[in-house]
């Protein structure tokens, strides 16, 4: 005990207090107690919500733009207003003063790097009063209509896990990443 | 205390700096007194005019107090000390509520008057039923409940937490008509203590392509936010407590990640998850959120440190000095990349500068109260501060920040500010003079709190 640095007695006579025999306390080679519990993949699974510009995440499922235009006139168009300019939520398409402009407007098409992320966070926030309660099926087809209503697809495209990471978006090239710039001249 | 004598000395021989400011020192000598400043809306009474009560032999020594409290609340008199919220109208859980800085001191915020940035609203979390999960590329996926974190080695650290939009009013062609806090106080500085991120992602084991991690919350949005492994490991820890109790719910009861000096936004609140990842997830709000256009169309990204700020508290915006006289400059400084080196203010409208006294101790990305006396002679002047990091960073001018950035960033604003008062004493926000706007100067930004 003499030997053992500040941190590993304040861990075990934590774990001593916690009714846990500190030798198996000794054994732990982490910096921490080690009381995380295992996980299997089927359980993450359920918890992963995460969408990557690269597809991964995006779930089995479609919806075309007639579909996700029905939808959006249900669920979307309150806050969102018609044809996505904006009511008292973000302006979502129809932009006409250019990012260099006076009084730019930045909308999905005009500003959104990556469609995955319209995904992203429509599956896990939208609509506002009932969040998370879209289906996989109408969250493709509520993403199909707003890149249909931004010029950015075919009113006959389907999005799906396939066809949503590869639609190109007009202002892809339009950030500068600060952190890694300035990790660059550090 | 005459206008033109302190301490038997001449306002000369105490000047720093020029229309009147005085050597910090003079804190230290006895007699000194400064003027009244009160709020345009508050009522004063004077030590003469208390009738209501005999201070000599008030009521309350005559009638027992009130009993214990489980928990204590701040005098009734102190009512106006309150958090000033702004939410959008169809959504009231998308908003932002603003600490009041103009009406405290020190450098501790309480926790009833921390600022909050919600999007949709504050979950309501049994905190038995809470769990973090940490996973992605890791050796070993691993989930924790609250029980099992509180009962991990803690560490202490007291920092600010800054919303990236804070004071984007000054991005506006018209200064701001609101008390400073009201459009500065989406900043507030805690001691938070909780468990090294570090020692988690130790357990778990990270494998060599970990890059950056996910972190999301479990609120209604289930915000999401990329971070840097880099910073994960340095100074990120997961907050169970804040100013010695738990967390408040609407700073992220039970669990908070904080991101030390690093965009409030990061710091999620109720975080449940951990991903670990080679690349960033591109979040709304890292994309089309939280990121700054440019006048040249381009958008600056991942803008994570917040850059040294600092701000007059008092006399600041709707105040009013009531004579001529000695005053005492007040307000906070800080800096998301270490420690605020020195706090100079001017009271001449930046034509002559002198360093501020810093409240010690002064720490590491947190809030540095700074003072200094000042000699107010009755005409019309500007005063404003600027903060100097250990880095060598200079707080800008607004002109200054104006031209690099533009107008339309919304995030990341940390200009100087200025305070006009008038001959009246009655202190106003002004920009400098070769920047008031002159057309549209109906029209401000657009963007809300979305």
């Amino acid at each position: 005990m003499i030997k053992m640095n500040n941190n590993r007695k304040i861990l075990i006579s934590l774990l001593i207090a916690a009714g846990i025999n500190s030798s198996n306390a000794e054994e732990t080679t982490t910096a921490g107690p080690g009381l995380g519990h295992p996980l299997s993949p089927e359980e993450i699974a359920a918890w992963n919500i995460s969408v990557f510009p690269d597809g991964e995440g995006l779930p089995a499922g479609a919806g075309n733009v007639v579909q996700g235009e029905k939808i959006y006139q249900q669920k979307c168009l309150a806050c969102h207003g018609e044809n996505g300019l904006g009511a008292s939520a973000d302006q979502l398409a129809g932009a006409q003063m250019s990012l260099t402009s006076e009084y730019p407007e930045k909308t999905i098409g005009s500003y959104w790097p990556y469609a995955t992320t319209l995904f992203d966070v429509v599956r896990r926030a939208m609509p506002m009063t009932a969040p998370g309660t879209l289906t996989d099926n109408e969250t493709y087809a509520v993403t199909a209509y707003l890149l249909y209503l931004n010029n950015i697809i075919n009113k006959n495209d389907v999005m799906n896990a396939s066809t949503l990471p590869k639609v190109p978006m007009p202002n892809e090239a339009g950030f500068i990443n600060v952190y890694e710039i300035d990790k660059q001249n550090k | 205390m005459t206008s033109d004598r302190l301490n038997g000395q001449t306002l000369e021989e105490n000047q720093v700096a020029g229309n009147g400011l005085l050597d910090r020192r003079l804190f230290l000598k006895r007699g000194v007194q400064f003027g009244v400043i009160s709020s345009i809306a508050a009522a004063s009474t004077s030590i003469a005019t208390t009738t209501e009560n005999n201070p000599a032999d008030p009521a309350w020594m005559h009638v027992p107090g009130k009993p214990f409290s489980p928990y204590g609340m701040p005098s009734s008199f102190e009512d106006n000390v309150v958090r000033f919220p702004t939410q959008n109208e169809a959504v009231p859980g998308n908003g932002v509520s603003w600490t009041p800085l103009h009406l405290m001191e020190g450098s501790i915020t309480p926790n009833g008057l921390h600022y909050e940035r919600h999007h949709n609203g504050v979950p309501q979390i049994d905190p038995k039923q809470h769990r973090l999960l940490i996973h992605g590329l890791v050796k070993q996926d691993l989930v924790f409940s609250i029980a099992d974190l509180l009962r991990y080695p803690m560490q202490s650290k007291t920092c600010f937490i800054e919303c990236g939009g804070n004071s984007n009013a000054g991005w506006n062609k018209q200064p701001s008509r609101s008390e400073a806090g009201y459009f500065n106080g989406m900043v507030s500085c805690s001691e938070w203590t909780g468990v090294p991120l570090s020692v988690l992602l130790d357990e778990v084991g990270l494998r060599k392509k970990a890059k950056w991690i996910i972190a999301e919350g479990a609120d209604a949005f289930a915000m999401q936010m990329s971070i840097p492994i880099e910073k994960a490991m340095d100074d990120a820890f997961l907050a169970l407590y804040q100013n010695g109790e738990r967390i408040r719910p609407e700073n992220g009861y039970p669990l908070r990640l904080i991101v030390p000096g690093w965009e409030g936004v990061l710091n999620v609140k109720w975080l449940r998850r951990l991903q670990v990842t080679n690349r960033p997830v591109m979040a709304r709000n890292e994309t089309s959120r939280y990121t700054e256009l440019q006048p040249s169309g381009k958008a600056r990204m991942f803008t994570f440190p917040m850059e040294a700020k600092s701000l007059i508290t008092s006399p600041s915006a709707n105040m009013v000095l009531k004579t001529p006289g000695l005053y005492q400059i007040t307000g906070l400084a800080w800096t998301g990349r270490g420690k605020i080196n020195k706090v100079e203010i001017s009271a001449d409208d930046g034509k002559t500068w002198a360093a501020a006294e810093l409240q010690e101790p002064v720490l590491d990305r947190a809030f540095t109260r700074f003072r200094l006396p000042w000699h107010w002679n009755g005409k019309s002047t500007v005063i404003k501060s600027r903060a100097i990091d250990e880095t060598g960073y200079v707080q800008p001018e607004r002109n200054k920040l104006v031209k690099e950035r533009g107008r339309h960033g919304f995030f990341h604003y940390n200009a100087i500010t200025n305070w006009h008062i008038d001959s009246d004493g009655f202190v106003s926000h002004v920009y400098d003079k070769d920047e008031q706007q002159q057309k549209n100067s109906d029209i401000t930004i657009d963007s809300g709190w979305d």
